[in-house]
């Protein structure tokens, strides 16, 4: 094993060991999809679509979605700390490959990522969602899922590693969330919204993400939903793996 | 022999602020070099750049042979960084640091569970090491701070402000550990506020202030050159002050000065035990009435204070470049 790879392990554990032992973060991804699905589809979910059970089903790959968008801010705020705390300092003065911290952050942040993603599936089960559309649609539709939460952690590594204080980190990847979980498809269809917020709604790449989810798992068209998804995630990584990287060597 | 850190020329700017403006300075291999400073003067400054953590503007830094900027991951594996703030990860245990500290210095398996083992029980923290960071003492932290930087044997330690905060008793185990260390070979830069701290560790001081050096010599090359035994004299009428100078002057003790202050007069002695018998008796001819009469030799936190006072600033300056 090249000492990169042993490096991101080591690392990659030990942001793992601090997640677990901080109860803010477990809470945070555990209570808030649990939440907010049932403020939705028992208080909503009548008004939106006429009963509870037909927007649960709507509405649970979407809740999947909107949970990365909670866990993946982890990977800005945990990478902004251990820059003010000192131990990136230390990092940094060691022969470990700069590349390390940051494949270490992101590789942690997927363990979170799956897990949480299992747990809220779980959840989604218990309280009646069905994923009629079988096995491997469904799998399919997790690794999507997967794959979109690793998008949003560079995302918000780059948030984390420009912004100077924790505060704006916080306040950052707030507001560069929501147009996210409620400009788009997670709670309510585009085409009951108006026009011009249409346009915006339908390009989202969480509305493709989770229109691909939720009909790789309920049943419905696929194709140009996938692959719009698939694309926006490539885009994503693309630019901001790269800026992150660049503001990980520059920042002092 | 290739010393162990040398810094030739070297400056640094933030911005249009210049932190350190063409610092020179040289620890042999296995010494103890003390850089004394106050807030602001450049230290950590200073001590990032060694560490491979900033770049230098211009000039350059070598430790054991290899610059810091071109070799930085050859220099790496020689040096080992405490910074100011004991830099642990609180939610984690003191062994899991240790632990994520020996795996990356590629130890592995038992190898580094043995390895952070180990340190635990050097550094006293067998007992605390299941425990989370978070409930230790400053004291613990900070041992616990050196022992990751020590996890990776490092032929040069770098120690930023190591006893800043700490309580006495706490303070002289970590001296007791660097002189340890230093017994043994270790190169320690150590950087610190206290006089007391330098003398207690170093072989050989600097002092910096306003990213320059001021002063550089051993504790009692520095003791004599700045601060050496003072005659202080006090009248019983302030009024008098000017009247002694005039005589003392006029008597040839050229250096008089009236600290107008202290009520006193301060000259020092120079020339020695038959100075001060010459002083007596002019003071004696005079007949001016006395209130006292001492010598005074200055501690090293006055001599520090001198050198780096802001009254002090411009003429310490200008005497150093002569």
């Amino acid at each position: 094993m090249s000492s990169l790879v042993r490096h991101s392990l080591a690392l990659s554990r030990r942001n793992l060991r601090k997640s677990l032992a901080s109860p803010g973060q477990v809470l945070d991804t555990a209570l808030m999809p649990v939440v907010l699905s049932v403020i939705f589809i028992y208080a909503f979910g009548g008004a939106i679509a006429g009963n509870s059970a037909d927007y649960r089903q709507y509405l649970m790959p979407g809740i999947m979605a909107l949970n990365h968008t909670i866990v993946s801010r982890t990977a800005g705020i945990a990478l902004n700390t251990d820059f003010s705390s000192g131990v990136m300092d230390r990092y940094r003065s060691m022969p470990v490959a700069r590349s390390a911290v940051l494949i270490g952050r992101v590789s942690a942040d997927s363990v979170r990522l799956l897990i949480s993603q299992l747990a809220v599936f779980a959840f989604a089960l218990l309280i009646g969602f069905r994923a009629d559309n079988g096995l491997l649609p469904t799998l399919a539709a997790f690794g999507l899922l997967l794959l979109y939460g690793i998008a949003l952690c560079w995302v918000n590594a780059f948030i984390g590693l420009a912004a100077r204080s924790i505060d704006t980190v916080q306040s950052v990847s707030t507001i560069a969330m929501l147009p996210l979980q409620f400009g788009s498809s997670v709670f309510v269809a585009p085409n009951t919204m108006p026009d011009w917020l249409r346009v915006f709604v339908e390009h989202n790449p969480m509305t493709l993400v989770v229109d691909a989810s939720r009909n790789l798992m309920i049943g419905g068209p696929v194709a140009a939903s996938a692959q719009g998804a698939l694309l926006w995630i490539a885009g994503l990584i693309a630019v901001f793996l790269p800026l992150s990287v660049w503001r990980y060597r520059a920042r002092t | 022999m290739t010393p162990a850190i040398r810094i030739e020329n070297l400056a640094k700017n933030f911005g249009s602020t210049a932190a350190i403006r063409g610092v020179s300075l040289e620890v042999p291999a296995g010494r103890v070099l003390g850089l004394l400073g106050p807030n602001g003067a450049g230290k950590t400054t200073l001590v990032r750049m060694v560490s491979t953590l900033i770049r230098p503007d211009s000039g350059r830094i070598l430790v054991h042979g290899h610059d810091v900027v071109r070799e930085a991951a050859r220099v790496r594996p020689l040096i080992g960084l405490t910074g100011q703030y004991a830099s642990v990860d609180e939610d984690i245990s003191g062994w899991e640091n240790l632990y994520l500290i020996a795996r990356l210095f590629n130890l592995r398996g038992r190898k580094a569970r043995a390895r952070a083992d180990e340190m635990l029980e050097r550094f006293s923290l067998t007992e605390a090491g299941k425990r989370p960071v978070g409930g230790y003492s400053g004291g613990m932290r900070r041992r616990l701070d050196l022992a990751a930087s020590l996890t990776g044997d490092p032929r040069v330690l770098v120690l930023d402000e190591p006893t800043t905060g700490l309580d006495p008793h706490s303070r002289n185990s970590l001296w007791a550990e660097v002189n340890r260390l230093a017994g043994q070979g270790t190169t320690v830069l150590l950087t610190t506020q206290y006089m007391e701290e330098a003398e207690a560790l170093a072989d050989a001081l600097v002092v910096i202030d306003s990213g320059r050096v001021i002063a550089s010599g051993s504790t009692a090359e520095l003791r004599a050159r700045l601060g050496g035994q003072m005659l202080r004299i006090q009248p019983e009428e302030p009024g008098d002050l000017a009247r002694i100078c005039q005589v003392l002057v006029a008597a040839g003790h050229t250096e008089a000065a009236v600290m107008a202050d202290e009520g006193r007069i301060q000259l020092p002695l120079t020339g020695g035990g038959s100075q001060l018998t010459a002083v007596v008796r002019t003071l004696g001819e005079a007949d001016i009435p006395l209130a006292s009469l001492d010598t005074h030799i200055p501690s090293l936190d006055e001599v520090f204070l001198k050198l780096t006072g802001p009254a002090a600033r411009e003429p310490v300056a200008a005497r150093s470049a002569a």
